[in-house]
């Protein structure tokens, strides 16, 4: 289980030590937060519900972009025979590989919390600024991370090519994301199930600072299954 | 065929191997015995990258057993893979890490206690001679220096077995031989398994050779062995006594009425004054024959020695078409 610990550790360091996770990482920060402060002062309101809003559109990008190398790199350069052959199961890659990149994801986060105290700081005195929803908004975003990075980790198992990894990554991401705004064109007992399979409408509940099982059971369930799928492309490689 | 005394490292049975419907390896069956150092020969993709896969546990056998140290490489792989060190071919390493993170994180994830990883990495480091490096990163060292690191990581968890894909391949002269007398001086304490183009490699370094050949095993002996194989060919020049005259078909017909030759063939670049055949033979060696016959021919014996085999003649033989 330590290997877990091991892998992730590994992984998080490597990342950190290329140029490209910085700019990904900056390109991320910069997008949020020209977006949102742009329509922050547009409004002229200061709140942070516009920046839960963007946030999920753009982990769509860079959930996958953050976490196609994660396997397809190993592919590529062989280092995954060396993984493989140390004396720890497959399911244990898959979760180092996992919370390597989730880490990642996180430190991106991590960066944002700056543009909460600025939001802070711009509300009016006599109105006290409400931190509720803000952890509430940022649960979510992990909760919601977790998934779109089994997801990226999941199409980085499928092939060597990185770029051909964030593509599948990114239409996995996208398909979770959308699926419930074709609901409203379905009848209603299927737009239900349609509803009930969008990443989006769970965090929005989480984000509106209701925390329901079912929305943690589903971001549990999602990750889980793409993690398992992930085990199995790794299982496939050896046969 | 060597057997082994005791259980042995490696144990192969009727080994199947098929990538769809390409069969890599076709019915493999072998034993390598504690403190062997065995070479793994054969052509391009004959099967031994594929074989050596499969007996550090990274690809499953399409059929048939392979076992470690009595241990099944696929009921029970992880217990497996903690005896055998692997160097895989083209030695795959994570080029953005330094040599001392990486070497850390290999012994992380072999599971040496964290009391004794210090002590096994400095002595993986000195026994590879990676003292200079320790601190730069992978990427940037020479092909010497990577392989070295290849072996580090094989060693650091001192595994019984050593399985080294083409150890060699791809380094210069003064590389080849450091590296060689690095695996001579591991194989004193493990057992190793190496495949090699080189076969002068496999003959100064290997105990044993198997040659594999489309995915079967063709040959299996000493080096030794393999070059002293019965029947041969003997160069002979024989010349006239003085003021007398010899003629190619006299010495032909002396030559192949010696019991055992089985071919006699003139050389006709031979410049020197004399006659000059190359005289083949199936069994016995028909030197001292040839020796009596001249001499009792009254001609004199300028020059007789039998032609060796090499590795490389054996291996054609087996390996061709
Ligand atoms: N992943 C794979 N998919 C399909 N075929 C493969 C795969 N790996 C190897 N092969 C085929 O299996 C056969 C044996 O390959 P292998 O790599 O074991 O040979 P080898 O003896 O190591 O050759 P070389 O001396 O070139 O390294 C070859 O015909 C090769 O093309
Ligand atoms: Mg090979």
């Amino acid at each position: 289980m330590n290997a877990i610990v091991y892998i992730a550790r590994r992984e998080m360091q490597s990342y950190l030590n290329s140029p490209v996770a910085y700019v990904v990482l900056g390109v991320f920060l910069l997008f949020l937060g020209y977006f949102y402060f742009s329509t922050l002062f547009l409004i002229g309101f200061a709140s942070m519900r516009n920046f839960f809003s963007l946030a999920p559109m753009l982990l769509v990008v860079f959930g996958p972009a953050l976490s196609m190398r994660l396997i397809a790199e190993e592919r590529k350069s062989g280092t995954i025979e060396s993984l493989l052959n140390f004396p720890v199961r497959d399911f244990e890659v898959v979760l180092g590989k996992f919370f390597g990149g989730f880490g990642i994801v996180v430190i991106g986060l991590l960066f944002t919390v700056p543009y909460v105290f600025s939001v802070a700081w711009l509300v009016p005195k006599e109105m006290s600024f409400d931190y509720g929803p803000v952890i509430g908004g940022y649960l979510g975003l992990l909760f919601l991370s977790s998934s779109f990075v089994a997801f990226g980790l999941l199409a980085s198992s499928l092939t060597k090519n990185q770029i051909v990894a964030f593509v599948i990554g990114f239409v996995l991401c996208v398909f979770f994301f959308l699926i419930d705004k074709v609901a409203v064109l379905m009848p209603y007992s299927w737009a239900f199930i349609f509803e009930f399979l969008s990443v989006d409408a769970h965090f929005a509940n989480i984000a509106r600072g209701v925390l329901d099982s079912r929305d943690l059971l589903y971001y549990l369930s999602i990750t889980t299954v793409a993690l398992f799928f992930t085990t199995r492309m790794l299982r496939r490689s050896r046969a | 065929m060597t057997k082994a005394t005791s259980m042995p490292i490696i144990q192969v049975r009727d080994l199947l191997k098929s990538y769809g419907s390409v069969h890599a390896i076709k019915g493999l069956t072998f034993a390598v015995g504690k403190g062997q150092v065995v070479g793994f020969l054969g052509p391009n993709g004959a099967g031994k990258s594929t074989t050596m896969k499969i007996l550090t546990g990274y690809l499953q056998p399409t059929s048939g057993t392979a076992q470690i140290l009595g241990i099944d490489v696929m009921r029970h792989s992880i217990e497996a893979r903690k005896h055998i060190g692997y160097l895989p071919e083209n030695n795959p390493l994570y080029e953005e890490m330094m040599v001392m993170e990486y070497l850390e994180f290999v012994a992380q994830m072999r599971q040496i206690p964290k009391s004794k990883r210090r002590m096994m990495i400095e002595k993986a480091i000195h026994e590879c001679g990676l003292g200079p490096v320790v601190g730069k990163d992978i990427g940037v060292l020479s092909k010497g220096y990577c392989q070295r690191v290849g072996f580090a990581q094989a060693i650091v968890h001192e595994p019984q077995l050593l399985i080294l894909d083409e150890p060699t391949s791809g380094l210069d002269p003064n590389q080849i031989i450091e590296i060689r007398s690095l695996i001579k001086k591991l194989g004193k304490e493990k057992t190793v398994l190496m495949s090699t183009h080189i076969l002068s490699e496999a003959q100064s370094t290997c105990s044993r050779i198997l040659i594999i050949h489309d995915g079967k095993l063709v040959a299996d002996d000493t080096p030794l062995q393999l070059t002293q194989q019965e029947g041969g060919i003997i160069y002979v020049v024989v010349a006239p006594k003085q003021g007398e005259k010899l003629s190619k078909k006299q010495v032909l017909e002396q030559l192949a009425s010696i019991f055992g030759v089985t071919k006699v063939e003139p050389i006709n670049e031979y410049q020197d004054h004399g006659v000059a055949m190359m005289v083949g033979y199936d069994k016995e060696d028909p030197r001292a024959d040839i020796f009596q016959k001249i001499v009792s021919a009254n001609w004199i014996l300028l020059e007789m020695r039998r032609k060796e085999i090499t590795l490389e003649e054996t291996f054609r033989r087996l390996t061709k078409e």
